[in-house]
């Protein structure tokens, strides 16, 4: 048996600027190192697809219902808002044009992604958050599984497939929405009311709103992986990456949303 | 550093045993916390090393750095003669194979049946070449903790003792060669404890596995321990026996064995 005794470190151990900004630089360095790791483990072969279709299930199947009932109230109170003022114009029978417009090019997809901001950004954050804390994201690094490209490329490619989706399927919802609504006080043929609706519509509404969709699903899995992968401090942590995903994949959406207009508007698309 | 050896003896008796993990100079700070400071440590292939020391003292990280789950500052790790710290990610996953990691909170998979979480271990291990039924891999693992009828149940309705249990379970699903159990006895009353004690040293023995053990319990390192390390400062403090531990001069060490 043996016990030794300790002489005192005389290494260095004090701040490198102040105790505040490394950590705020340590915090920095951190979340750089991570996406890296993202990009790096997720573009790498073998990739998990099963993992993937199983994450567009939970991330994107399971949205249908809430995304659904959400975007036939929005469309059907767009055009109970809307009716008298055009009527009051004289121009009730732009009614069909003015909703597809705005619901294809702005509507659907900024509030889908909103709508997947809150449910699957913050879904997936405390998911994450919650394995880190239990130590289950360990117990999957020890058992030879990536993490980086079973939890999160998984995710990430799931929220940016499904977004798209799901984005489609709310612009479809919407209009019927928007033709029962203005069927509540006009008497409107549904074949006169989608024909003006695709008369309406050119390539330059659809495409650069459907292209952002993939912008919007990127931003909402990347924040919600990364605040869920990082959080600290146990439940309390947990919580909190929450909440920040939530914020933070909601403003990011809307940033990217204010870029994409603009590009298109340069591009000629509006 | 000034060193003081009092007794060698059970270093002479590992004379003729091949190192399973080599740690030296390890050291792993936390920004101003120095965890580990100079760490230096042998563990040979088939002793049971209970790790001993004051809470929040980095055993814990000991462990982790072992398995590569926390990067050390310094130092060399050689786990089978391999240095942890060379090793790429693959080679890496192909080391983890052969080590098992109990952890403190079992960590189960909340969302996975039983069967997916005794099963998930051997399904990513397949693309490395594993072979058998898994449902039988799973029912024996489940069999040897006698839990089999749990088969079907989540996590969360288990109680502490029989989490303990799958974890164990779990981490032996791939017959690993080293153990490593943190705090295994850790909130369990002493009849559940005695039992997971009893299962460690049964399972070990049926398995012929090299085990280091994380724990405060005495018991269990009275029971387990071939040979004993307290970690003090960030460095292996003491090391011996348990015979020798409870019978030492040292105050730090009088204290934690008294009771």
């Amino acid at each position: 048996m043996f016990i030794k005794k300790m002489a005192a470190d005389k290494s260095n151990n004090g701040p490198l600027f102040s105790k505040s900004l490394d950590s705020f630089l340590e915090s920095v360095a951190e979340l750089a190192k991570f996406n890296v790791a993202v990009f790096r483990e997720g573009l790498k072969p073998p990739y998990e697809f099963r993992e993937i279709l199983n994450q567009c299930y939970e991330i994107g199947i399971k949205s249908f219902t809430l995304v659904g009932i959400t975007a036939f109230i929005l469309g059907l109170v767009l055009v109970m808002q809307s009716r008298p003022t055009l009527v009051e114009f004289g121009a009730g029978s732009y009614l069909p044009a003015m909703s597809a417009v705005s619901i294809v090019r702005e509507i659907g997809p900024l509030v889908t992604a909103l709508i997947c901001a809150g449910k699957i950004g913050s879904g997936i954050s405390a998911e994450l958050g919650s394995m880190k804390v239990t130590e289950q994201i360990d117990a999957m690094e020890v058992s030879g599984t990536n993490p980086f490209k079973y939890l999160i490329a998984t995710r990430i490619t799931a929220t940016t497939l499904m977004i798209p989706v799901l984005t489609v399927y709310a612009v479809t919802i919407s209009l019927f929405g928007a033709y029962m609504g203005s069927n509540i006080t006009d008497q409107v043929n549904i074949n006169f009311f989608f024909n003006r609706v695709f008369e309406t519509l050119a390539f330059k509404d659809i495409i650069p709103s459907f292209i952002k969709t993939f912008f919007f699903g990127f931003a909402i899995g990347l924040v919600g992986c990364t605040e869920g992968y990082n959080s600290k401090k146990g439940t309390e942590g947990v919580g909190k990456a929450a909440n920040i995903s939530v914020v933070v994949s909601m403003l990011s959406v809307i940033v990217i949303d204010m870029v994409v207009t603009r590009i298109s508007a340069m591009l000629g698309y509006l | 550093m000034e060193e003081e050896k009092k007794n060698i003896s059970n270093e002479t008796d590992s004379a003729n045993l091949k190192p399973a993990i080599e740690i030296e100079h390890l050291r792993k700070a936390f920004g101003s916390n120095i965890v580990l400071r100079d760490f230096n440590l042998t563990i040979y292939t088939g002793q049971n090393m209970v790790v001993m020391g004051k809470s929040g003292i980095g055993k814990t990280i000991l462990i982790k750095c072992i398995i590569g789950l926390v990067k050390p500052d310094s130092g060399t790790m050689r786990v089978f003669g391999k240095d942890i710290s060379r090793l790429n990610h693959s080679e890496l996953d192909e080391l983890r194979m052969r080590i098992g990691f109990v952890f403190q909170s079992s960590a189960l998979y909340d969302s996975m049946t039983i069967r997916e979480n005794l099963a998930f271990p051997l399904r990513r291990s397949r693309r490395k070449k594993i072979t058998g039924n898994i449902e039988d891999m799973v029912r024996e693992s489940l069999r040897n903790v006698g839990l089999e009828n749990a088969i079907d149940l989540m996590p969360s309705e288990l109680s502490g003792g029989m989490r303990k249990r799958i974890g164990i379970a779990r981490s032996l699903i791939l017959k690993p060669e080293i153990v490593l159990y943190d705090e295994p006895t850790t909130g369990l009353d002493p009849i559940t404890s005695e039992e997971i004690i009893h299962l460690i040293l049964e399972l070990q023995k049926k398995y012929k596995t090299t085990s280091v053990i994380i724990t405060h319990d005495i018991d269990l390192a009275r029971e387990a321990a071939n040979q004993i390390v307290f970690l003090k400062d960030g460095i292996a403090w003491a090391q011996g026996t348990y015979e020798e531990m409870i019978k030492t001069n040292d105050p730090d060490l009088k204290k934690f064995f008294k009771q």
